[in-house]
């Protein structure tokens, strides 16, 4: 099916790619709007901008968010990448199918459940919440986003090379280390960012398992738009929407990069 | 032999460490929160009786069990408000996803389409909003579909209405909001369905004479199935537990399980009863995955 789009297909892509970006694009417009008013416009502005740097709760709620992310990302990659080896390269090893159930399950899992159940876990265990254990859920449900993005570049890559490593006497971690980690480094990036991108926006897991002291932004912007919209918090969501496209786009460009790699 | 032992070390850890994540922070959560399900709500902190104190030994553990009882399912399916957030959340998530069908098809027909090298470029944009935050992109249909937010605003100008139309914190919103939420998951696993068809099927019905919604209708449509049974579940599951949407958009009467959970939990403190509601959510979403499985099954059986 190439190169013939009907007058239909045109216009669905039009009216599609339209309903999808219009709303961002009018919420960015409207953050550099003068007036108070959210909807009406009243001139350009960075008037909010500078209101948002002020903010000191928002701020705050911001740095906890970013300190959360990076952390979860940073765990979230280890492990994922480690049960996307487990998958691929140990076979059928006993409790596979729990592993890959484990997996899938909090991927589809209403997040109210996996908040419910986790802080359910941390009271009975005894631990404070705070930002440890919205760091711990982050790592749990975002582990397995890496997999599955780690898991398909492993599958699709050419294991001669590691077993020529092997061949010629190298340790399983030194090839590991030397030859299979660098081919799969670009999907390993691109898993480091997903975590760190969906740690970022979590609102219902981080609401569920957060104690005092560690507001996140989006359980700060939450009620605050609960109350209505604010110019501000325009501002501020324009710029998280800056922030998760540069992330987005350098993941698929880490992808495609990996995936010309791949081709050679 | 040290080789041999480091190379089974090196197994355990890449193995143990996820599997045992895991094993504590999903497998044990849920354990707990069937347990909690299935206990007495107490008013104190944490509000509920005592999960089960390991140390008792077996006389202990025997009355740990027959404290079990089913009360809060009891509740649930005794109270119709239990029911109608049920019911109301299964109806939501399935008009959703046929409205989300009717809007994703013809896009990701269109990308199908599309000359190949600009096809991984509308992919990317359909991704891009996917990753945006979710909360946000909810956000903006606030200021849009408020009173007197921009939709309004721009019907009244073009003489289309006379007096707003209220659609924030209705039924409606929701669907709206819904529908945009959720557009990628749809639109990605039906284009990847349509875009892996053989085109020379359709040149060939139009050879032999079908009109081109004829060959749409008989050949692209029926081919597609799998594209919308992956894109209608992974709609589907996650809209009946939806809890962001349905409590920014709706209004007090767009009652949702997910939203029920949330104030139970939050509001009314009862977290037995929130567990339980839990276990129902579930076992709601986990019945169309099993069928779906059914139906793979049976259409892969004949093959083998």
């Amino acid at each position: 099916m190439s190169g013939r789009l009907s007058r239909f297909n045109a216009a669905s892509l039009a009216l599609g790619f339209a309903f999808l970006y219009l709303p961002i694009l009018l919420l960015v417009i409207f953050s550099f709007n003068a007036s108070q008013l959210v909807t009406v416009w009243g001139g350009f502005s960075v008037r909010w901008y500078a209101a948002l740097f002020r903010n000191e709760a928002l701020l705050e709620a911001a740095w906890v968010t970013i300190r959360i992310a990076f952390l979860t990302a940073c765990v979230a990659t280890l492990l994922g990448t480690l049960a996307a080896i487990a998958l691929v390269r140990y076979g059928r090893f006993r409790g596979r199918t729990l592993l890959t159930g484990m997996i899938y399950a909090p991927m589809v899992m209403p997040e109210v459940i996996t908040g419910l159940s986790l802080l359910l876990l941390f009271v009975a265990i005894g631990l404070d919440r705070g930002f440890w254990t919205v760091a711990l859920a982050h790592i749990t449900f975002t582990m397995c986003f890496v997999t599955v993005v780690v898991q398909s570049r492993l599958l699709t890559f050419d294991r001669s090379l590691e077993e020529a490593a092997l061949d010629l006497g190298a340790t399983p971690l030194r090839a590991f280390l030397t030859v299979t980690l660098p081919l799969i480094a670009p999907a390993v990036a691109a898993g480091f960012l997903l975590a760190f991108t969906l740690s970022l926006d979590d609102l219902v897991i981080a609401s569920f398992t957060s104690g005092p002291g560690a507001t996140t932004l989006p359980m700060r912007i939450y009620s605050q738009v609960r109350l209505g919209v604010t110019p501000e918090i325009n501002a501020a969501s324009t710029l998280l929407v800056g922030f998760v496209t540069v992330g987005v786009t350098a993941a698929l460009l880490m992808r495609r990069a990996a995936r010309a790699q791949a081709d050679f | 032999m040290g080789g041999a032992l480091r190379a089974r070390a090196g197994r355990l850890v890449v193995i143990g460490l996820p599997y045992l994540w895991l094993a504590i922070f999903f497998l044990l959560p849920f354990a707990i929160v069937l347990k909690l399900s299935m206990s007495d709500p107490v008013t104190a902190q944490p509000p509920y009786a005592p999960v089960l104190d390991w140390r008792g030994g077996p006389g202990h553990w025997r009355n740990f069990l027959l404290s079990l009882d089913f009360e809060n399912f009891e509740t649930l399916w005794g109270d119709d408000l239990y029911w109608s957030a049920a019911v109301s959340s299964v109806r939501i998530a399935l008009v959703s996803t046929l409205l989300l069908l009717l809007v994703g098809y013809p896009i990701a027909h269109g990308m199908a389409r599309a000359a190949p090298s600009v096809r991984p470029i509308l992919v990317a944009m359909v991704i891009l909003p996917f990753w945006t935050s979710f909360l946000i992109r909810v956000y903006a249909w606030i200021g849009i579909l408020k009173p007197e937010g921009l939709l309004n605003q721009v019907l009244l100008w073009l003489g289309l209405i006379s007096e707003p139309l209220s659609i924030l914190n209705t039924q409606t919103a929701v669907y709206i909001g819904i529908v945009y939420a959720y557009l990628p998951f749809m639109i990605l696993p039906l284009y990847s369905a349509l875009e892996r068809q053989d085109p020379t099927l359709l040149e060939a019905a139009q050879d032999l004479g079908a009109r081109p919604s004829k060959a749409f209708w008989t050949i692209t449509v029926p081919l597609s199935m799998p594209g919308v049974i992956a894109g209608a579940l992974l709609c589907f599951i996650p809209i009946v537990g939806e809890f962001v949407i349905p409590d920014l958009l709706g209004g007090s009467d767009t009652l949702m399980i997910g939203r029920t959970l949330w104030s139970e939990f939050f509001s009314n403190r009862d977290w037995p009863l929130a567990s339980a509601v839990a276990i129902a959510m579930l076992l709601i979403i986990v019945i169309p995955i099993v069928v779906y499985r059914e139906i793979e099954a049976q259409r892969w059986e004949p093959r083998q």
